[in-house]
């Protein structure tokens, strides 16, 4: 080894692109970038040949052409004479509304399956950790064939509802329906309705606005008497009472409009091959929901254990030494602090969940996949197009899902000082 | 004072009482166990209710399940009303379910490619296992594309040749330098792939012609397809994984950037879309008139999804290493592979073996969804058989069986990663 | 599959670019076999057999082909496709003949690039209903809950047909023939809707096809026919030309019984050169003279086949009716070999 210090001096030869360090990564990005650039020539170049070999120009055209197909389960207008472009929104929103559905039932199960597994209670805890294992260890298609299976197999049909003596009857006074073509459900409906938004492409119904409105407003009010109430208590070291301020300002208002203009649930009876009436969900999106959260809540369950089980039990300990009590315990020491923990890989499994939906062509359910990457390819021809229009919105989707939950963590994240 | 009466007690202590009942036995743990408070008692009494219920249905289901029938009609005559299971379905189909259309009179292929890769496992997952046995990992690869595939014995042998190449071109290039080395250890394998295998295949095949008959991937199916994508997977997402990860950690702009719209891109997508891609769009990307192997299509676009998962597995075990770790490799003078393998990957790899294995079993169960493009997997082989006349209306047995065997393979994985986690934590203390 | 995988690979790494893409007859000549795509189950048209033997309607028309170009009606690798996935095997390349109930229309045949060789079996959508619902129209399905193959034109059929008569539906889309008949049987779906061959196969299959009626509304037209890539005339007149063959022979009474005495010449100079006894027919297609003889030889003629997969007297139980020769009232024509 040389002993004299001092960067070396002297004029640049080629060969330091390859030995000097301060040169060397230079050299190996640029080989990178070539190669990078070189391969993506390369696909554009093939599938230019292959395009022009089928005779199938490239364009995304087709989106606003007759999609032809119809629809079971559209959230907003759609007929057979929309376009394609409508079919895939409606799958888009398909999609959504079964991967939030399946995200707050997973938590809400994975939550419960997670604190009971460590509960005292020895036989729950063994319930519990069957269930983690049996339902994470088996592919997720299966569970969500096998919930469809049992949907449309044991299930009564409608035609069961029907006639003097039926062999089935609707459940919880006669406002849900249970068959093997899904399940019934009351739905919520106004009579002086205050009309709807017309942005072009989505209707916004304004009863749900005027509703989401009052009730963000009545939860803002009530923050500011709870925190009157603190900053009162912290002064005198009395807390007035707040619980029926509370109450008339959380519900009073919803209740006052909702009657105002004359809320009231449909209910669903049958109706020639069907019930109609109320809002049908369908046995897709069952099986599909049933699916996804009871296989989803078993991963939850277990991160919410092990972010339980990562906060050391001095902090319970200390906790009880300054005197609170169990529940406090849990409110104030133990969750906040494990929430750190769970959170980042909850962000995770909630982004599976999304994509999980992708399965719904198990089922049959119209979801992004299964209207533009299904349906809509095979009746235009456009494989290229579709599928990578259908990447975009997942990825895009993926994205935003990532960048909330991630903006949330960083508000519960430890604060370091 | 030693007039004075003492008052005496007892010369000799008293032997303990038996704790109260309920503080001992059965009692004590039940009352602390099962009754310990309302809600527990009220969680333990719905629990066995539950249990009861659930066994109470069930067992006669099982208990007179049938074994011998041809049709789904057959077993409802055998039960004669009963509730029954009617296992006959799993019976009569249950080499197809495990091998697909795969020739009957070859099955000692694939079982012997199945046994073998215990043999080319057991030193990467036991310790006790002899070291020399790894040599057997490395060739097992290209002897199971073998057995399962069939045809001439050159081809892989020839592949094999070209690591070895590489590994020779490797150590007589080490003076070079490192990029030198790299790159030519990369480009000479290539080239003799490119160039010299077709050649001397088709030469060393007519001289000392070797072969076993040669099976088409469209007859691998059932449990089988399931296995080989998936152990293929694994086994090619790992050292993949490994360079993600390094590249997302890289100081070199270009490198990171590549990997992480890579990584992000894939874990932004649904599997499902990439297999589509594997089976509508592949063809689309690659010359025209080029077309192979729907299931090796399969394979590259599960190895891309499982290594971007990897990846950032890997990272994480790369950002729980201190610094120092860095620093005290570049103070010894390693350079940046040297640095890699000998201080880094091992310490890195260790902590991040639970996600590791967690990947793998995702990447098992994942294997599934090969059925939406027409590959005819378990969940694929069952439907087949749902539309048989004979079989019409059975769904039950089929999916219990399959699951039980998912079941089987990924709860193994998952116990031994803890087995390596608890082994792995005293190793470092 | 001589050469293994693993040199697949490497030579499509190779960047191995646009190597001249030989004619889809040299291809299956050199690959010693035919791939030909099938559905992944439609009784009595391509379902694998216990021993997972193809057989069918549709099956036969491949064992035809690959017996006219190889000689060998068992050179077939069937490649099961579902209505979502036919068109890109074909369209790539992975298959070189896709024989699974495709109906003929405009669009698949100008715009997505593909050659219909011909009709080999004329047919309509149709519905099937549970007898007990009591309906005896399609026109009073109004409110009915319906099963549909997703990807094919069924779907689209039905959106019409329901729009035009001003009825509502509730669309139950499937992937597959078996799931479809799954849904239906456990009541799922009102009303199962697909080709009426398919009905008829579909109903024969079960447990008690009397409980099930086939409506008598066809609503489309659906002629059911192979199709290869455009742009490969030759191949496209293989294809095409086989099947006329196979319906030729049934019209000139050439049965697998009768071939070999046939083809040691007859004194019709048609039969002869269908038989290639006469003429050169067989050279002009690239082929030799004996392709159509193999190609009957294979599973017999047109009626032969229809009668041994379909007809009246296997469960499916279909009648000639459209599919019968034009000389008995029916459309199968095939043009004159000369």
């Amino acid at each position: 080894m040389a002993t004299d210090s001092g960067a070396p001096t002297g004029s640049f030869r080629l060969s330091m692109l390859l030995y000097d360090s301060r040169y060397r990564s230079l050299t190996i990005q640029v080989f990178a970038f070539f190669v990078l650039m070189f391969g993506a020539a390369w696909l554009v170049y093939n599938t230019k040949t292959n395009l022009e070999a089928l005779g199938k120009p490239f364009g995304f055209d087709f989106l606003f052409n007759t999609s032809g197909y119809d629809i079971a389960q559209r959230p907003i207008e759609y007929s057979s004479q929309s376009t394609h472009l409508r079919a895939a929104m409606v799958g888009l929103l398909n999609t959504l509304i079964l991967a939030v559905m399946a995200c707050v039932t997973a938590t809400v199960l994975g939550v419960f399956a997670g604190v009971l597994r460590l509960s005292n209670n020895w036989i729950i805890a063994r319930l519990m950790t069957i269930y983690i294992e049996t339902f994470r260890n088996v592919p997720v298609l299966i569970w969500i064939i096998v919930t469809s299976a049992v949907m449309s197999e044991s299930m009564p049909p409608p035609s069961a509802f029907r006639g003097a003596d039926p062999s089935a009857s609707m459940i919880l006074w006669d406002s849900v329906a249970v068959t093997n073509r899904g399940v019934y459900i009351p739905a919520p409906l106004v009579e002086h309705s205050l009309g709807s938004l017309n942005i072009p492409g989505v209707q916004l119904s304004l009863d749900a606005i005027a509703f989401l409105v009052v009730v963000a407003l009545s939860i803002w009010v009530n923050r500011r008497v709870l925190a009157h109430a603190t900053k009162v208590q912290n002064a005198t070291g009395v807390r007035p009472a707040t619980w029926w301020k509370s109450l008339l300002i959380l519900f009073l208002p919803a209740i006052v409009l909702l009657y105002a203009m004359g809320f009231h649930l449909e209910y669903p009876a049958l109706r020639g091959f069907n019930f109609s009436g109320g809002i049908q969900m369908r046995n897709s999106l069952i099986a599909m929901w049933i699916g996804l959260s009871i296989y989803t809540a078993a991963f939850i369950a277990e991160i919410v254990r092990a972010g339980i089980m990562a906060i050391s039990k001095g902090q319970t300990e200390a906790a009880f030494a300054l005197g609170l009590q169990p529940g406090k315990t849990m409110r104030l020491v133990i969750l906040p602090q494990a929430l750190r923990v769970i959170v980042p890989p909850l962000i995770s499994q909630y982004l599976n969940i999304t994509k999980n939906t992708s399965l719904g062509l198990a089922v049959g359910y119209m979801d992004l996949r299964s209207t533009l990457g299904g349906i809509t390819i095979n009746q235009t021809g456009r494989e290229l197009e579709g599928m990578l229009l259908m990447m975009l919105i997942y990825l895009i989707v993926s994205l935003v899902i990532s960048t909330v939950m991630n903006f949330y963590n960083d508000r519960v994240k430890l604060r370091e000082r | 004072m030693s007039d004075q009466a003492t008052s005496f007690v007892r010369n000799d202590m008293l032997p303990p009482k038996e704790p109260p009942s309920s503080q001992v036995g059965v009692v004590k743990w039940a009352r602390e166990n099962l009754f310990g408070g309302w809600l527990s008692t009220v969680l333990t009494l719905l629990s066995i209710a539950a249990i009861v219920y659930i066994v109470w249905h069930l067992f006669p289901w099982f208990a007179n399940g049938v074994w011998n029938a041809d049709s789904l009609t057959q077993c409802r005559e055998i039960l004669n009303g009963a509730t029954g299971a009617c296992w006959a379905v799993i019976r009569v189909n249950w080499l197809q379910l495990v091998f697909g259309f795969y020739p009957p009179e070859l099955y000692w292929r694939p079982i012997l490619a199945f046994v073998l890769l215990f043999v080319a496992i057991a030193p990467v997952l036991f310790p006790s296992v002899p070291r020399k046995l790894l040599w057997f990992s490395g060739l097992y690869p290209f002897l199971a594309v073998w057995l399962l595939w069939g045809g001439t014995v050159w081809a892989p042998v020839l592949t094999l040749a070209g690591f070895v190449l590489g590994y020779l071109v490797l150590m007589a290039a080490g003076s070079l330098g490192t990029v030198i080395a790299t790159g030519l250890t990369i480009a000479v394998p290539v080239l003799f792939w490119l160039f010299a295998l077709g050649p001397l295949d088709d030469f060393l095949q007519g001289v000392i012609p070797l072969e076993i008959e040669p099976v088409a991937s469209r007859d691998f199916g059932g449990f089988m397809i399931s296995v080989v994508i998936g152990v293929a997977g694994i086994a090619l997402s790992l050292p993949l994984g490994i360079l993600f990860a390094l590249g997302r950690q890289s100081t070199m702009p270009i490198i990171k950037w590549i990997s992480v719209v890579f990584i992000e891109f894939i874990r932004g997508v649904p599997l499902i879309t990439l297999l589509f891609t594997a089976s509508l769009l592949l063809n689309y990307f690659l010359p025209p008139g080029t077309n192979f192997d729907l299931i090796l299509r399969v394979i590259i676009m599960v190895t891309l999804f499982a290594t971007a998962y990897m990846a950032e597995v890997i990272r994480g075990g790369l950002a729980a290493l201190p610094k120092g770790q860095y620093e005290a490799a570049d103070a010894l003078g390693l350079d940046y592979w040297k640095a890699q393998r000998l201080i880094i990957m091992p310490q890195a790899l260790k902590i991040s073996i639970p996600g590791i294995v967690n990947t793998f079993i995702g990447l098992f169960k994942d294997t599934t969804l090969v059925v939406f493009i027409g590959i005819l997997d378990p969940i694929g082989r069952a439907s087949a058989i749902r539309a048989t006349s004979d079989w019409q209306g059975i769904y039950w047995e089929l999916f219990l069986f399959i699951g039980a065997v998912f079941w089987i393979f990924c709860f193994s994985m998952s116990r031994y990663s803890m087995h390596l986690e608890r082994r792995l934590k005293t190793d470092h203390r | 599959m001589k050469k293994s995988v693993f040199l697949g690979t490497l030579a499509t790494a190779a960047l191995v670019a646009g190597y001249a893409s030989a004619t889809t007859l040299e291809d299956v000549k050199a690959r010693g076999s035919l791939n030909c795509g099938v559905s992944t189950g439609v009784n009595g048209f391509s379902a694998p057999d216990a021993n997972g033997v193809w057989q069918g309607f549709d099956v036969a028309i491949c064992r035809a082909v690959a017996a006219a170009v190889l000689g060998d009606p068992m050179a077939v690798n069937f490649v099961p496709t579902t209505g979502q996935t036919r068109f890109t095997a074909l369209a790539s390349g992975e298959i070189d003949l896709l024989a699974r109930n495709t109906t003929w229309t405009f669009s698949r045949d100008v715009d997505l690039g593909f050659t219909f060789v011909g009709v080999n079996y004329y047919d309509g959508q149709g519905f099937m209903v549970n007898r007990a619902l009591g309906v005896s129209s399609a026109t009073e399905l109004d409110g009915a809950t319906v099963c549909i193959q997703t990807g094919t034109t069924t779907e689209l059929n039905l959106a019409d047909y329901f729009r035009v008569n001003n009825m509502t539906y509730e669309p139950v889309p499937i992937e597959t023939n078996a799931e479809a008949q799954q849904q239906y049987l456990a009541g799922a779906c009102d009303v199962y809707t697909t080709d009426a061959s398919g009905l008829a196969a579909t109903r024969a299959s079960f447990e008690n096809p009397g409980d099930h009626v086939i409506l008598p509304e066809i609503i489309s037209k659906e002629p059911l026919g192979p199709l290869v890539r455009q742009g490969d005339d030759q191949w496209a007149d293989i294809g095409r030309w086989t099947l006329n063959a196979l319906v030729a022979a049934e019209e000139l009474g050439v049965t697998s019984a009768n071939l070999e005495q046939m083809a040691a010449g007859t004194n019709n100079p048609e039969i002869n050169r269908l038989l290639g006894t006469e003429g050169t027919l067989g050279e002009m297609l690239g082929l030799d003279a004996q392709w159509a003889q193999r190609a009957i030889a294979a599973g017999g003629n047109y009626g032969e086949i229809f009668a041994a997969n379909i007809g009246e007297a296997t469960p499916i139980g279909l009648a000639r009716g459209l599919n019968a020769q034009w000389t008995q009232g029916g459309l199968m024509y095939a043009p004159p070999f000369r």
